[in-house]
């Protein structure tokens, strides 16, 4: 089956983020497909490269790079949402004369058109996070 | 990939709580621009983002109610809201911006049931 998952809250401010993330690697496990996690209101902040939590806590941001690359999942955080949050791509970094991106490996920062796309091609859509 | 599905946002929170309210119209928006069903639910707390006469200005807050006018626009003609929600609140129908249909709660479940997909906002 397609899930097509959207996160709305924080790492470490609700169950949301761990939530989806188990979910997401029990489908994967299972032989489900994730067409796409779209990242929305609150949830753009899993997006944080510079996110540095203790050695022995689990690391949420690094977790979402780390699944990206080794499943090839699209993470896709709303640019809008994103923007007014103070997350920006480095074309937009670049764009408004900010120092760098502080996005984090295997996210992009894109419209919610791509939300619409993901709800059309998924069998199911899931929301996390409220 | 399905072309066209039908979608059912439900709106349950205040407008003027937080930004979720106005990110919530942002999808909406962009979801009915993309040429998809779209029909909203108003529950809860959500019923208040249809109040008239909200004065947002005073705390720095952006008119939303003026959007809800512009669905028309985007073809979203329906807009539900749930009679319990309403009456629990002390809102009368007629102190609503536009005219909504209503629904009750012991049907809100029927009305998800038809939907391709339901979005909680």
């Amino acid at each position: 089956m397609k899930f097509a998952i959207q996160i709305n809250s924080a790492p470490y401010q609700t169950q949301g983020s761990d939530t989806a993330f188990q979910f997401i690697r029990a489908a994967l496990r299972n032989g489900h497909e994730i067409v796409r996690v779209f990242f929305y209101h609150e949830g753009v902040y899993n997006g944080l490269g510079y996110a540095m939590p203790p050695d022995d806590e689990r690391p949420v941001v690094k977790r979402w790079s780390d699944l990206a690359r080794e499943h090839g999942i699209d993470l896709v955080i709303c640019i809008s949402a994103a923007q007014r949050r103070g997350l920006l791509s480095r074309e937009e970094a670049v764009r408004v004369g900010k120092a760098d991106t502080d996005l984090a490996e295997g996210f992009r920062i894109a419209g919610l058109g791509l939300w619409v796309e993901a709800c059309l091609n998924a069998d199911r859509f899931l929301i996390f996070g409220g | 990939m399905p072309v066209r599905k039908s979608f059912l946002f439900i709106l349950r929170r205040p407008p003027h709580g937080g930004i979720h309210a106005q990110e919530a119209l942002d999808i909406i928006l962009t979801t009915a621009a993309f040429d998809q069903t779209v029909r909203l639910l108003f529950i809860d707390d959500g019923v208040f983002q249809l109040q008239r006469d909200q004065r947002p200005e005073t705390i720095d807050f952006k008119h939303i109610a003026p959007i809800f006018g512009a669905l028309e626009l985007y073809d979203i003609e329906e807009l539900w809201v749930e009679e319990e929600s309403l009456r629990e609140r002390g809102i009368k129908v007629e102190r609503l911006i536009m005219p909504v249909r209503l629904v009750a709660r012991c049907d809100l479940a029927a009305l998800m049931e038809v939907q391709d997909v339901v979005v909680s906002c």
